[in-house]
């Protein structure tokens, strides 16, 4: 099986790495749009500022390659609010993958949500096996609210999308390759994925 | 719900553990990645590394360091300790640490913090703040709480947040190594004042002080280093501890 981590320059993508080889795979780093297009699974990570990340990916042309890819593709934190209409990070267009637009959590809770929280009412294949309540890792300011792609909702200041699924893209919130042996299942029902 | 987080800090000197840990079930209790790894699966939330070497190549070792943590273990951790430059969290973001924390060079040269945060993103900056009581007033100190400056804890903890800090570090020194507790009555001002997270740390001796840190000191993290390392409280029981104290906790 050949995976793939989008390398476009935003964050750190060692972990990610690192997560899928313990889990037994290999998983090479590449911004080659032929290398993507012909990997089984496509992860899209993401960290830092949405304004420039997305700028980075438009420099690197993978904008209109992402949205066109037709294996499983998993965006993962500021990767999943890219995949987005929209973020109010930086006024930020996204791929529009998702239709959702991101925005930031109010000043009534603490700004970003640095820790561990639950999942739950969890959806689709990604999270076969996973019980409901697992806490997972999660940092951040922004957040997708709830809609019809939401296939894992956590709660902070108000229940919001902690995954997204739509055809084949899906994209989490939360950081699998950090989430403790929960988090591998989860990265592990990803990679299983036809 | 979001839970307190339990952290381990790992001192660190040329690539070793360097504060005596008492884990007979460790092949080397000096390397720091098996002590990691066993924190990881022994229920700890994050780990903090604390790099305290001086040599040449402190800068290298850190890095290879990081990139082996990273390979073993699957929760978040943060690596302090002389980081003074945007080059040198480059560094140790891309070989995995999830977070930096930043201290004396912050200090020194406040715009640091808002040019991490404007780079890498406001979630893996830490300040840390080291600050005890001068007359009744809270002030900052370097070099370990060695050397004092003329500033006061909760001015420079607000500066920090404003210039795109994600998290404080609060370490009282006239709380650590004592084992009588954190400092709760400033740790629940800073946690009032800013919007911020907060860690708490120095003081910690028994579980009792973890419960007194999260309600009293309306702390969101808390961070103890000897009492782990010599196991006088294990975090499973500490996390069963916090729990029945109706504290939300990650078990």
């Amino acid at each position: 099986m050949k995976i793939v981590i989008i390398n476009y320059g935003a964050g750190n993508i060692q972990s990610i790495k690192f997560a899928i080889q313990r889990l037994g795979f290999e998983a090479v780093l590449s911004n080659d749009v032929n290398e993507i297009l012909n990997a089984d699974k496509v992860i899209f990570p993401g960290v830092g500022e949405a304004s420039s990340a997305m700028q980075k990916l438009r420099d690197s042309g993978l904008d209109t390659l992402v949205p066109k890819l037709k294996q499983p593709v998993l965006g993962i934190c500021l990767g999943m609010q890219l995949m987005c209409n929209s973020t109010e990070e930086g006024a930020t267009k996204g791929l529009g993958i998702f239709d959702v637009d991101v925005i930031k959590f109010t000043d009534k809770v603490k700004v970003p949500q640095i820790g561990w929280n639950q999942i739950k009412n969890l959806k689709a294949d990604l999270f076969n096996d996973i019980p409901e309540a697992e806490y997972i890792y999660l940092v951040h300011s922004f957040y997708a609210p709830k809609c019809d792609e939401t296939i894992a909702t956590s709660e902070y200041d108000v229940e919001y999308s902690a995954a997204l699924k739509k055809d084949n893209f899906y994209g989490t919130q939360f950081h699998p390759e950090k989430s403790s042996s929960i988090g591998e299942k989860i990265l592990l029902n990803f990679l299983k994925m036809k | 719900m979001l839970t307190k987080r339990i952290i381990p800090c790992l001192d660190i000197k040329n690539g070793r553990t360097v504060k005596g840990v008492n884990f007979v079930d460790l092949r080397d209790a000096g390397d720091p990645v098996e002590l990691a790894a066993l924190y990881a699966s022994s229920g700890a939330d994050e780990l903090v590394f604390l790099d305290i070497s001086a040599t040449e190549e402190r800068r290298k070792t850190l890095a290879e360091l990081v990139f082996h943590v990273a390979e073993k273990v699957n929760i978040p951790f943060t690596v302090g300790g002389g980081i003074s430059s945007i080059e040198d969290v480059d560094v140790l973001l891309q070989n995995g640490a999830d977070k930096v924390s930043i201290n004396s060079s912050a200090v020194k040269n406040p715009q640091l913090i808002n040019d991490l945060s404007a780079k890498f993103g406001s979630q893996c900056i830490v300040v840390a703040i080291d600050a005890k009581q001068i007359d009744g007033e809270w002030i900052v100190h370097l070099v370990g709480g060695k050397v004092p400056t003329e500033i006061r804890l909760f001015d420079w903890a607000k500066e920090v947040e404003e210039r795109g800090a994600g998290e404080i570090l609060f370490t009282s020194m006239d709380n650590d190594g004592t084992k009588d507790g954190f400092a709760n009555e400033a740790l629940a001002k800073l946690s009032t004042e800013l919007n911020i997270p907060i860690i708490a740390s120095g003081g910690a001796g028994n579980m009792q002080h973890f419960t007194d840190t999260f309600i009293d000191g309306k702390a969101d993290a808390a961070l103890a280093a000897s009492v782990f390392h010599f196991k006088e409280i294990e975090i499973a029981d500490l996390k069963e501890e916090l729990k029945n104290n109706g504290i939300p906790v990650r078990i």
